[in-house]
């Protein structure tokens, strides 16, 4: 934990690995946000339509 | 009788202002126990992880700025509670970036919700300020050789006349006082706002919902 971090250097991208890794995280998580179900939404609508 | 009262007083800046907050701020959208059917779902959650993560962030910088540097550096619980403002900063960042990137998507700032979208970029400004301070006042090495770094960026951009890195005084004040309070005001302006104009329809979606979604279920 003490040591500096690994970076990644391509061209004029010079990032280190941990933040890389990080907004990798999060752009999964904001992809799963999207296609994943929403617990108790889908009954709930349907009851609201069928009333 | 009551509209007699409200009558007599219809030049009163009080009587006004809560007639304008009864009209635009009625308790049904304060805190509504229906919403449109389209916020079920986990993009809407991130916002509130924002809050939730916001309210740690405020809870363990008040327990270490009670007990101090000394505190937060040398004890096992200082440095737990050290920790926990650490990373529920980070957490609250995280968060506040995949908000950011949702309400971007869906173009949040249609139909009259400018003011929430400028209130959200203004409170994320100012929460990167908050952080760079934080770094500042931990009152170790690191706190230094970050202040020594970024003082000529600073002075280069001409306000460093008004914001020293090098005063820990000035840092320290700004992280725990100010800046805190202004971030925590605009948060409660942007909720309000988002109860006011209510949450923003999917692109192309009619304004008003045919179907809600109970919250009590």
């Amino acid at each position: 934990m003490d040591q500096p971090a690994g970076y990644l250097h391509w061209g004029f991208i010079l990032i280190s690995w941990p933040n890389l890794l990080l907004i990798g995280l999060m752009v999964v998580l904001f992809g799963l946000a999207l296609i994943l179900p929403f617990p108790g939404h889908g009954s709930s609508t349907e009851e609201e339509k069928r009333a | 009788m009551k509209s007699d009262v409200r009558d007599e007083s219809a030049g009163s800046w009080t009587a006004a202002t809560r007639r304008q907050l009864e009209r635009r701020l009625p308790w049904e959208n304060l805190l509504p126990d229906r919403q449109p059917f389209w916020v079920g779902s986990w993009v809407y959650v991130f916002g509130v992880v924002t809050i939730a993560a916001l309210a740690w962030v405020v809870l363990s910088g008040v327990v270490l700025a009670a007990f101090g540097p000394q505190w937060w550096h040398l004890s096992s619980v200082g440095r737990f509670f050290n920790s926990l403002h650490f990373w529920s900063v980070q957490v609250f960042f995280v968060f506040m970036v995949l908000h950011l990137w949702g309400q971007y998507f869906m173009a949040s700032w249609r139909e009259g919700r400018a003011p929430t979208w400028m209130i959200g970029v203004v409170t994320f400004a100012i929460s990167i300020v908050t952080a760079f301070t934080g770094y500042l006042a931990q009152q170790n090495f690191a706190a230094q050789w970050i202040a020594m770094n970024a003082k000529d960026a600073i002075n280069g951009t001409g306000v460093g006349g008004f914001f020293n890195v090098l005063n820990f005084g000035q840092m320290y004040g700004l992280h725990v006082m100010l800046l805190p309070i202004a971030i925590i005001a605009l948060v409660f302006l942007h909720i309000v706002q988002v109860r006011m104009k209510g949450v923003v329809p999917p692109i192309g979606h009619e304004p008003e919902p045919a179907v809600t979604w109970d919250l009590r279920k």
